[in-house]
């Protein structure tokens, strides 16, 4: 929480002055008994007049109508710093999670940078305003309170201290009681929540089973666990009302029979309207108390959100780069690509994912890639836009290490078509136009037509303005496929990337597109990731991964005589005849 | 569906409370014992106070105090007792009934017809099972403890007050009310403001979740920038809009207090003026002191109290019918038609399959299969054959009876499958599909799905078989390793293995079953091939085929198009006629 307060800098005036303001609404407040007690002691018993009366009961208004301006003022001032505080948080988090590399994202998880980004700034927000707001209020009450009661008499503070430290044991011991208990709870509901949705997903095999009864069984078993905790822990926390109204109620018998011995003594130490003050600020600690308690459960939250927002925020970027990365690709450098003994390893993974590759590549020619799934085929291309770093060894494009390019410079010459094919929020054209911000429509059309995607646009009642919705859902997985194509095509990449991308194709499509892009004239060195030797067979160079190793390299007639898995994977997919029949 | 009026919603929610009546009756009394307590003390604390005043009682009467001290003391011990008691019941209650409620839900969930299941998202039924019965149960507690106090309170206060001095009680009577429309108006002015605020929010959150979920796709094509522009524009857009709703609804509590301040004032003034000028109590019944007003200014503080309180109660109590709408929606929803009386059970079943003039559709308005007929004798190999989304999941639908047909004849050895109990047909098939399923649990529990009675040696004879056993001994505690939810970390491939193995336990007659495609590497799905086989051996079979080897060896192929079956034959047969199923052999398996 202490590493977030820096967001806190630009509002530093409201987060003083909005706690500032709720003191001295407190202090309002905590004027009232006294002159309560001054209209008893002065105004009823000492005859001093009816003017007196009515201009206590006028001051009375007074120091509400000053604790509204400053409760107003406070709720403002605190509002706008917290919510200026997580405008500057979201913002820089943003900015971070693009920030972060490949390896980082896979760390950790899109789901969890989600919710970091959502319902954890939310959180945060929340906590901050609350701070601003209760918590100089409520302890300043509190203990106000007990101080007004110090000043009214000695005695009757002490009695005030002895009963506040009462109160705060049961209210606080019963929290930490119950919160851990309550985590139970929450356990328990989660396995419910499981339970159900097994229930639905597996649907068809429980009833192909007839575990119909079984399920319903083991169900009520969990619920009625999850009903036995939640019972347990409301038997604890239906304690705290009862208990504090008993503390306080003995205090003010305490009190008043303190009270009582005084005035008897007759020595005007204490006087009928100052124990009624005491009475009266007895009264307000309770409310304030269980505020307090609330206010701790929401800070304690916030306090784990913070936490876990700070881990991304610290997280250091963990792509490596040489000191300079200004090196520009020359057209000269041969060979083109060059993978010199390339290991790569996810996090702290026992086993590589890709163990010692080594090949080069040519300007414009195709690479085939295939492999089982965990082969490794993904990895070895995401090397190329330096989407990960290299354990040991290196790839170099132009003859240059990809880490002594500016990555940006360097993912500007891929064109890369993932394996999900995903479309944006926007028209056909602004998704296209990611590809080259500045894409004409000619540029873009060209480009959908290489991708054979031309028919998907005619389809379309407004082309190129077609909205394409969240993920892309009003378009086919095979229509998705081609505009994704289109959109890396659009910036005429010098090295493209194709990620398992036909594979909603069929076989004559797939065939078509390879085919036009060969005719490219700005001739792209190709990458094909595929699960099938048809789409590859055609490749100036075949690499066969197999558990992170390459166990293949060479041209599909090559491999179909000398390596074994190549030519297993494809007699699977081809039964012998098959295979003559083509 | 069920009736969503919030009428019959709160008929249904009485029902379900009529087995508590004997807790509702001892929630009440507890209430009305803590709500007297509550107000009879400082009526004492008053008198206490009045036995105070030195002026009329030089010597002050110790006894009389201690009088009560006694009594004081008693009903505060009463009234916690009471009041904790009530949290008890009320618990209790609510706990119960949400236990009963959940339990209902999931008993009809095995119940209903897969039809309301696939027209639902998981995530919506999972949710009215959790969320919503939780909300379910705040609204119902809340109104329990809160409602039912608040109202008793607010009455209790208002007798007393009017008996104490019933001028003051007219000034509280006449000036509450304020605060309450201060509460309304600020409430209703803050609820347009806060719903731009979630819509905003909404917008944001979408665009967080589109952007960094695809966050790969982002940076390869170096959007970063672009994005970052965009989201703060929305970001710029939700903090003024979030400033108005937080701002303008943090007033309500200050509003109110200042209300409160002004009607504290009053009672003070007008208590003063009471004791000062003799001819103003005259009027009053009862004889006025300081203790009184004592009394009557802590009754001015708590009668605004529960106010505010109700109206929060009422908004949750809404949101709880609301939720409890949705639940019953489950609960009452009308259960597949059960197994006719006379229904026979399915046994010895040599595996003779028959379709006959069947008739089927999901929607009364898209017809779908139309004069279906299939004859699989008992033994044979059956391919459904069909681009993906052909509706294969339709034929399984029927064979397993997830689904009934509209019209027509299904039949298993020349018995109608209507006329047998759904639990003996289904346990004559045994089904893989391709989108595996396992339960949170150990694999031996798994495994033993079907044959609970199983024992080791059949388990691992069933593995072995299945080629399962040997990544099975290399999980960590073997055939004890505990599965998390859906598999956990095993492969797409040892998933299906594991199904395979379920059903090689049981080796029921007749067999549905769902070749893998691209995601399984080939050493894997060689293994799963071989399982198939030995599985196939001697039992009439539906694969979902994708590989050109089983599709040839199969006795019928079925060609699938568009959710309707419309070639059928053998690959010969097919491949004469030059139909779909030609020209989809030619496009994808002929390079």
């Amino acid at each position: 929480m202490r590493k977030l307060l820096k967001y806190l800098k630009n509002f530093k005036v409201q987060a003083v002055l909005a706690p500032l303001f709720k003191l001295l609404e407190a202090c309002f407040e905590l004027f009232v008994p006294m002159v309560v007690a001054a209209i008893v002691d002065n105004g009823i018993k000492g005859g001093v007049g009816t003017g007196y009366v009515v201009y206590a009961c006028l001051i009375l208004v007074a120091l509400g109508v000053v604790g509204l301006i400053s409760a107003v003022s406070a709720q403002y001032f605190a509002a706008k710093a917290a919510v200026g505080f997580s405008k500057e948080l979201r913002h820089d988090l943003f900015k971070k999670m693009q920030s972060l590399s490949y390896s980082d994202i896979d760390g950790l998880g899109t789901g969890k940078m989600i919710t970091r980004m959502t319902s954890d700034v939310n959180q945060v927000q929340n906590g901050v305003n609350m701070v601003l707001r209760l918590f100089m209020r409520s302890p300043f009450i509190v203990f106000g309170a007990m101080i007004m009661a110090f000043v009214i008499n000695v005695t009757a503070g002490g009695v005030f201290a002895a009963s506040i430290a009462v109160l705060c044991a049961v209210v606080f011991g019963i929290m930490l009681v119950s919160i851990p208990l309550y985590k139970k709870v929450q356990g328990n509901l989660d396995k419910v929540t499981v339970s159900t949705r097994e229930t639905l997903t597996g649907a068809r095999v429980i009833r192909a089973f007839c575990k119909e009864e079984d399920e319903i069984t083991q169900y009520n078993a969990k619920n009625a666990e999850l009903t036995k905790s939640q019972l347990f822990v409301g038997r604890i926390s239906a304690l705290m009302n009862p208990l504090t109204y008993a503390i306080v109620n003995a205090t003010i018998i305490l009190l008043l029979y303190f009270g009582a011995v005084k005035i008897n003594a007759g020595n005007g130490e204490l006087t009928q309207g100052q124990v009624l003050a005491l009475y009266n600020y007895m009264s307000q600690i309770l409310v304030e108390l269980i505020k307090l308690a609330n206010l701790i459960i929401t800070v304690t939250k916030s306090f784990a959100c913070a936490g876990r927002i700070n881990e991304i925020l610290e997280m250091q970027p963990s792509l490596k780069h040489t000191a300079d990365e200004n090196a520009v690709l020359t057209d000269s450098a041969e060979p083109f690509i060059k993978y010199e003994n390339v290991c790569v390893n996810y996090g702290n993974a026992t086993v590589d994912a890709l163990e010692n590759i080594t090949f080069s590549v040519e300007r414009g020619e195709t690479v085939g890639i295939i492999g089982g799934t965990g082969a490794g085929k993904t990895t070895l291309v995401n090397l190329l836009p330096h989407f990960y770093d290299a354990r040991s060894g290196a790839v170099y494009i132009g003859g240059k290490n990809v880490n002594t390019y500016n990555d940006e410079e360097l993912r500007g010459i891929c064109g890369i078509v993932p394996q999900r094919a995903v479309l944006f929020e926007g028209t056909i054209r602004e998704n296209m136009q990611w590809g080259k911000n500045d894409a004409s429509d000619e540029e873009i059309s060209s480009a959908i037509a290489t991708a054979q995607a031309a028919d998907v646009i005619k389809s379309k009642e407004k082309g190129l303005d077609e909205i394409v919705e969240q993920g892309g859902k009003n378009f086919s997985g095979g229509q998705r496929q081609r505009l994704t194509i289109a959109r890396a095509l659009v910036r005429k990449p010098k090295i493209l990337i194709l990620d398992d991308s036909a594979s909603a194709l069929d076989y004559a499509t797939d065939a078509a597109l390879r085919q036009s892009l060969k005719k490219l004239d700005y001739s792209p060195t190709v990458f094909i990731i595929s699960q099938r030797t048809s789409s590859i067979k055609h490749a100036d160079k075949i690499i066969v991964l197999d558990g992170g190793k390459m166990v293949g390299f060479g041209t599909h007639d090559e491999l179909l005589k000398t390596n074994e898995i190549y030519s297993e994977i494809h007699y699977s997919q081809f039964r012998k005849e098959g295979a003559q029949d083509g | 569906m069920a009736d969503t009026s919030s009428k019959t919603i709160l008929k249904r929610i009485l029902k379900q409370l009529k087995g508590y009546k004997i807790l509702l009756a001892a929630t009440i009394l507890f209430a009305l014992i803590t709500v007297a307590g509550t107000l009879a003390v400082p009526v004492f604390f008053g008198q206490v106070i009045d036995l105070l005043d030195i002026e009329k009682f030089p010597q002050i009467d110790f006894k009389q105090i201690f009088d009560k001290f006694i009594i004081i003391g008693a009903i505060i011990g009463v009234t916690c007792v009471a009041q904790w008691l009530m949290g008890v019941v009320n618990n209790r209650i609510t706990f119960h009934i949400v236990k009963d409620i959940r339990e209902e839900a999931f008993a009809n969930i095995q119940r209903l017809p897969l039809k309301f299941i696939d027209a639902h998202s998981y995530g919506d039924i999972v949710g009215r099972n959790i969320a919503d019965v939780d909300q379910f149960a705040d609204g119902l507690l809340m109104g329990f403890t809160q409602l039912f106090t608040g109202v008793l309170t607010i009455l209790g206060t208002l007798v007393i007050m009017f008996v104490l001095n019933w001028i003051i009680a007219l000034i509280v009577f006449v000036l509450t009310p304020l605060s309450l429309f201060v509460a309304k108006f600020i409430a209703s002015r803050t609820y347009s403001m806060f719903k731009k605020t979630s819509e905003i929010r909404g917008e944001q959150t979408a665009f967080i979740d589109e952007m960094v979920g695809n966050l790969k796709v982002v940076q390869a094509f170096g959007r970063e920038d672009e994005n970052l522009e965009k989201f703060d524009e929305v970001n710029e857009r939700l903090t003024k809009a979030s400033l108005k709703s937080i701002f303008f609804s943090s007033l309500t509590n200050p509003c109110t207090r200042f209300v409160n301040a002004i009607v504290y004032a009053a009672v003070a003034l007008a208590g003063a003026l009471i004791l000062i000028i003799p001819s103003w109590s005259a009027v009053l019944p009862v004889a006025f002191s300081v203790g009184t007003l004592t009394s009557l200014l802590s009754y001015a503080n708590q009668y605004t109290k529960p106010f505010n309180e109700i109206s929060g109660v009422i908004t949750e109590l809404q949101n709880a019918i609301a939720c409890a709408g949705r639940i019953y929606e489950i609960i009452d929803e009308t259960p597949q038609t059960p197994d006719s009386p006379t229904a026979e059970t399915l046994e010895n079943v040599s595996g003779d399959i028959n379709f006959e003039n069947v008739y089927f559709s999901y929607t009364a308005d898209k017809k779908l299969i139309e004069n279906l007929n299939i004859s699989a004798k008992a033994g044979q190999r059956i391919a459904i054959v069909g681009p993906t989304g052909c509706g294969k999941t339709t034929l399984i639908n029927l064979l397993m009876r997830f689904y009934d047909p509209t019209d027509g004849k299904i039949s298993v050895d020349g018995k109608n499958v209507l006329s047998v109990t759904r639990k003996s047909l289904r346990k004559n098939y045994g089904m893989v599909l391709q989108d595996t399923w396992l339960k949170s649990g150990t694999v031996r529990e798994n495994i033993a799905m079907g044959k609970p009675e199983a024992t080791e040696d059949e388990i691992i004879a069933a593995a072995k078989a299945a080629h399962s056993h040997k990544f099975i001994m290399q999980l960590p505690n073997g055939y004890d390793t505990v599965l998390a939810e859906d598999g956990g970390n095993l492969s797409q491939g040892q998933k299906q293995l594991l199904c395979i193995t379920r059903i090689m336990l049981c080796l029921p007659p007749m067999l549905i079953l769902d070749e893998a495609t691209s995601s399984i590497d080939t050493r894997t799905e060689q293994r799963i091939q071989r399982a198939f086989t030995k599985l196939m051996n001697g039992r009439t079979s539906f694969i979902v085929a994708h590989r050109l080897s089983t599709i040839k060896e199969a006795d019928l192929i079925l060609v699938m198009n568009n959710g309707n079956i419309i070639e059928q034959g053998t690959h010969s047969e097919l491949l004469e006629k030059g139909g779909f199923y030609a020209k989809l052999y030619n496009s994808q398996f002929a390079a």
